[in-house]
């Protein structure tokens, strides 16, 4: 009896050792690891130790100065984000440069242009520090083209392809150059931005609760019509070298968000939320990121 | 005749097959000591490693796996897409390496995304 019970005793070890080892066999062959994936910068921006967010011609919706809460946005990044140092400025007054610099005024369109001022009073999430947009007496101060009565007739923007007339600014060289000595040769941002208001309708996919007799809940993709609206943003960052004057680089982003056609949601918010996207990708040409990930090692 | 040439296609296959073994399990004792390494953050020394596996056995999923991800933590994206496709290719049913590679993409597609946005001057 005794004997049969040490016998039964010696199997159970046996099989639990041999149930252990094939448990450990099983588990050992992969390993989760954490990584840090660095993504070069786009730009090699050694040379320079300041930055210039010198602003933006802006056009789309009125309910957001893009010039404004762009050059914002960007500043407050880029002081957090970068080891570049951020130069505080009025922002450029752009548009009018541009028109002043050309000598002709666009076709106008019905409304005037809006490139400075605050957006309808609403205040942007970065936190505002003072109006620093009325640019108009330090741009005179430097020498640069002043307001007058052609840029106060620039027409609005409202379409991409109206931003055309002003592109011609990012390319003057001499202008730049004169930024540039100005602040102390540093790499200047500067573009466009557009940001429209978009309506969408169609047949949209999504999830419903439902609960059959026995009270059941079960979750059914159901397909509906819906009408939507939103916003697009289309922004294009140029970064001159302040040195000479030329243009160094430039992107182009595109970003939209559709809301349901009742939800109300304000222009600046939405305006916050797309540019929240595409920061990362801003950053990440002028300074190195690291993205944080796990992945899985196999022997 | 053909009973002579089958005796000797069988001996070459059975001499053969401990052969693949021994090249296999060298190439495990890199890839076992490459992860080792790597988990003490030391991912130059694993890259030897997992190099070496994948010259000892180049059929190897699971080293070019590894290889990748080193790549990968190293910023080296263009080597880390090419083992992690060689690794695909051995293994296409290997839910693990197919994981590691959609998650890789993520990253890539965004820098490559961004590289197709530029256009140089305005």
């Amino acid at each position: 009896m005794t004997g049969r019970l040490a016998r039964t005793a010696r199997t159970t070890r046996i099989l639990s050792s041999v149930a252990a080892i094939l448990l450990i066999a099983g588990c050992t062959n992969y390993y989760e690891i954490p990584i840090e994936t660095p993504i070069k910068p786009k730009l090699d921006v050694s040379a320079f130790q300041r930055v210039l967010v010198a602003g933006f011609i802006a056009g789309g919706t009125d309910d957001v100065d893009g010039n404004l809460e762009t050059t914002r946005l960007l500043r407050s990044q880029l002081r957090t984000k970068s080891d570049l140092r951020v130069i505080d400025t009025d922002v450029l007054p752009l548009m009018e440069v541009a028109v002043e610099d050309k000598g002709t005024v666009p076709e106008a369109k019905a409304e005037p242009a809006k490139t400075d001022g605050a957006s309808d009073g609403k205040e942007g999430k970065e936190g505002r520090e003072g109006k620093e947009g009325k640019g108009e007496p330090k741009a005179e101060a430097r020498g640069e083209a002043p307001q007058s009565a052609s840029a106060d007739k620039a027409p609005a923007i409202k379409d991409p392809k109206d931003l055309e007339p002003y592109e011609h600014i990012f390319a003057d060289v001499e202008y730049w150059k004169k930024i540039g000595e100005e602040y102390q040769s540093p790499l200047i941002v500067t573009g466009t931005v557009m940001f429209t208001p978009h309506q969408r309708s169609g047949i949209v996919q999504r999830e419903e609760e439902v609960y059959d007799s026995f009270g059941r809940r079960r979750v059914v993709p159901v397909r509906t019509y819906m009408e939507r609206k939103g916003y697009i943003l289309q922004p294009k960052f140029v970064f001159i070298d302040g040195r000479t004057g030329t243009v160094m680089h430039s992107e182009n982003f595109r970003e939209e968000v559709l809301y349901n056609a009742n939800q109300s949601t304000p222009a600046l918010s939405s305006y916050f939320e797309l540019m929240d996207r595409l920061i990362p990708s801003f950053l990440s040409t002028l300074s190195s990121q690291k993205i944080k990930g796990t992945r899985v090692l196999l022997q | 005749m053909p009973i002579r040439i089958l005796t000797i296609l069988l001996l070459l296959g059975t001499a053969a097959t401990p052969l693949a073994a021994d090249t296999r399990s060298d190439a495990q004792k890199q890839v076992q000591f490459g992860i080792a390494v790597a988990q003490r953050g030391l991912w130059r020394e694993a890259i030897y490693r997992w190099e070496r596996a994948v010259k000892i056995d180049p059929k190897y999923a699971e080293a070019l796996n590894d290889l990748a991800i080193a790549y990968e933590h190293e910023g080296d994206l263009e080597k880390a897409r090419v083992a992690y496709e060689k690794a695909l290719e051995l293994e296409p049913n290997n839910a693990l390496i197919k994981q590691n590679y959609e998650l890789f993409k993520e990253i890539n597609d965004r820098t490559t995304r961004k590289d197709s946005q530029d256009n140089q001057n305005p």
